[in-house]
């Protein structure tokens, strides 16, 4: 689960973390008000979304006087931010963060993440802030360094000091480094983060260490310890269908295509994307309904991937193990008949009880295909889109 | 023989009395496998499914030998149903359950690493030698006693790899869900290693998808150590950056763990990789043919 930057700052603090004073406002007014508390020469005003590279985006905006923070706070306040990690409709702006705009001396990157191939949560800093560190890592590999942590003794502050000389910080700077290092590793921990990143962080002209920008995202399979946290969840930031299917306990995730597809298992949904891509289509989204579905779950994961008009087929791929073929047959012929549709489905199942499955089907007297290979089913789906698509 | 687990394995199931471990421990005496009792703290004494329940691991691998255990423990307490296992002497843990948080996973390898078990999973189908042995939630009935070896991150594509194997007549020696998440007990050497040592396996099938780096260290170890032929596929090919496609470990960050590196990184090796699941048992006989 991703965290707004106001959000990761309020973790941050709550770790014993020194920021800057700051506000988050939802509207022009508060803007106002949150300035006149923070007194500074000039100040930053940030779109609240969930995504990078917001400074290129014109996400980010530097403001000298009330009147220019208004007209940005404005700007950003209800609008639809498009960066280029968003996709074309961008995501909608409720807050902005204003903080005082500060002296900056260098911008360092320092982020804390899970390398799985070492099975390690590990550092990674650079001198290079500000900049997307996977350039940085590609073309100036040797400006990036990384701190593995071990599990059973936890962060050493020897580590920190290394890594700072490394880096060429001022004996100065060493104290407040492992500090900052340890409150991120406890926040990581103790809050089962996934990733903490902030780029940059700037050293500034006072000689202080101050994170400017804040991401952190959670553990998802974590939330259930952290109820603080779930409750934060920005529903909007997220895509319609997949807060819908989240509420009804699918794995759904929105694709560009036209064939929509239900799936058991995710390997087998990602095959069967790839398997629609193959034959020449394009996959509308990926559905995981889960290894052990019901009837019930499949009606609902049935009306969200056929809501909207960009869907020109289903294509329906179970293989029934533990989960039987017949309700899974059973299910789909009631919410078709709930949601009365007019896009041709293809339906593919195998497995446990699939020949009685697919008798249902064909006497159930919908339009449908039924079918069990695999490769058939995907080349149908295909030409069955096309066709529609041509007829609409 | 057949890797890890055969007819003689003594198999207990931890959170036997629950609703998962009660239909699933059905099913595995149903095809064989040799149940020999479970674990549900405070029902100890008890008799289930005509099998005897005990408080603790310990006390079940004490009475009755167990050499493996199948864990259908709800996520928040089954990481310490790992370590429980693992400490009591389980050789074989067969964790089924999904959604087990990253960092509790990384204090379990830690602890594991001390002795000497084999964890499977967590968030898989399990493992099953047909004819002998089934540890999990896989479909027994679509297994047939064979040659070919499979190890899989994803469950419904192992049912796909095992049914076309069927289809064509191979067969399976073990099949191993080696399960969806970022952090895991076995991983793709652990059991090409097994596959490659073991007599009855004379082909082995590896299913890959997007995320980490375990097929591209696969392939690695494929080009020095295995002579038997593989067939690979990988899933994930049109999966988008940066989006966690169900499974915890199956996401593309930075660029890395993509589909399509690990195809390289296999086919580099004369993996045969094929671009369609549907090619998987078709592709392993001709390649055994050839």
């Amino acid at each position: 689960m991703k965290l707004h930057e106001y959000q990761a700052k309020a973790l941050f603090e709550s770790f014993g973390i020194d920021l800057p004073k700051h506000g988050v406002v939802s509207s022009v007014n508060e803007a106002r008000s949150v300035m006149a508390e923070i007194p500074a020469d000039g100040w930053v005003v940030k779109a609240q979304v969930h995504a990078g590279a917001r400074g290129k985006a014109g996400g980010i905006r530097v403001v000298n006087d009330g009147a220019e923070l208004e007209r940005a706070a404005n700007d950003l306040l209800g609008s639809q931010l498009v960066t280029n990690q968003t996709g074309p409709l961008g995501l909608p702006v409720n807050q902005v963060l204003i903080e005082p705009a500060l002296k900056i001396e260098q911008e360092l990157y320092l982020s804390l993440l899970l390398d799985r191939k070492i099975e390690r949560v590990v550092f990674i800093l650079s001198t290079e802030g500000g900049m997307d560190i996977e350039e940085v890592a590609e073309k100036q590999p040797e400006k990036i360094y990384r701190l593995i942590i071990d599990p059973v003794v936890g962060l050493q502050s020897w580590q920190c000091r290394q890594v700072g000389f490394d880096l060429g910080l001022p004996t100065s700077l060493m104290t407040g480094l492992a500090k900052l290092m340890h409150s991120l590793y406890r926040l990581y921990s103790e809050k089962d983060a996934s990733l903490i990143e902030i780029n940059p962080l700037a050293v500034s002209d006072k000689g202080e260490l101050v994170p400017l920008d804040a991401k952190v995202e959670i553990d998802d399979n974590a939330l259930y310890r952290h109820h603080d946290i779930a409750e934060q969840r920005d529903g909007e930031q997220e895509d319609e269908k997949e807060r819908a299917a989240r509420v009804h306990d699918l794995n759904y995730i929105s694709l560009d295509g036209d064939i929509a597809c239900m799936v058991n298992g995710a390997g087998l949904a990602m095959a069967t994307m790839d398997l629609i891509k193959l034959h020449g289509g394009e996959p509308a989204n990926f559905l995981d309904v889960g290894g052990g579905t019901t009837a019930e779950k499949v009606a609902e994961a049935f009306k969200l991937i056929v809501s909207g008009d960009q869907v020109n087929a289903i294509l329906i791929n179970i293989f029934g193990g533990i989960v039987r073929c017949d309700l899974i047959a059973e299910g789909i012929i009631s919410a078709i008949k709930e949601v009365g549709i007019t896009i041709p489905v293809v339906v593919r199942l195998q497995g446990t009880n699939a020949e009685q499955a697919r008798m249902m089907l064909d006497q159930s007297g919908l339009d449908l295909v039924a079918t069990e290979a695999l490769t058939n089913a995907a080349q149908q789906a295909v030409a069955l889109a096309k066709q529609h698509n041509g007829d609409a | 023989m057949s890797i890890l687990v055969d007819k003689n394995t003594k198999v207990i199931c931890q959170g036997f009395t629950g609703k998962q471990g009660t239909f699933h421990s059905e099913q595995a005496i149903a095809y064989g496998t040799q149940m020999v009792g479970g674990v549900t703290p405070g029902k100890g004494g008890q008799s289930h499914l005509g099998l005897p329940v005990f408080n603790t691991v310990r006390q079940a691998v004490n009475q009755t030998g167990a050499e493996a255990s199948s864990i259908y423990v709800p996520a928040p307490y089954a990481a310490e149903a790992i370590i429980e296992a693992a400490v009591a002497g389980i050789k074989i843990i067969c964790c089924i359950t999904e959604g087990i948080p990253v960092l509790d996973m990384l204090k379990v390898k830690a602890v594991l690493k001390q002795h000497g078990a084999w964890l499977i999973g967590p968030n898989c189908p399990g493992v099953i030698t047909p004819g002998g042995c089934k540890i999990g939630i896989m479909p027994g009935s679509i297994h047939q006693v064979g040659s070919v070896g499979i190890v899989s991150r994803s469950g419904t594509l192992t049912y796909e790899a095992v049914h076309q194997t069927t289809a064509v007549g191979l067969g399976q020696s073990t099949c191993v869900g080696i399960g969806g998440d970022p952090i895991q007990g076995m991983n793709f050497i652990d059991c090409l290693e097994l596959f490659e040592q073991d007599e009855q396996t004379k082909s082995i099938i590896l299913v890959g998808e997007i995320g980490g780096e375990a097929e591209e260290a696969a392939a690695e170890f494929i080009q020095s150590n295995v002579s038997k032929p593989v067939v690979a596929y990988i899933a994930g090919v049109t999966a988008p950056s940066g989006r966690r496609m169900g499974h915890a470990g199956a996401i593309i960050s930075g660029g890395q763990g993509t589909a399509e590196g690990k195809i390289r990184a296999l086919e580099k090796v004369g993996v045969d990789v094929v671009r369609s699941p549907a090619d998987i048992g078709d592709q392993l006989k001709q390649c055994l043919s050839a």
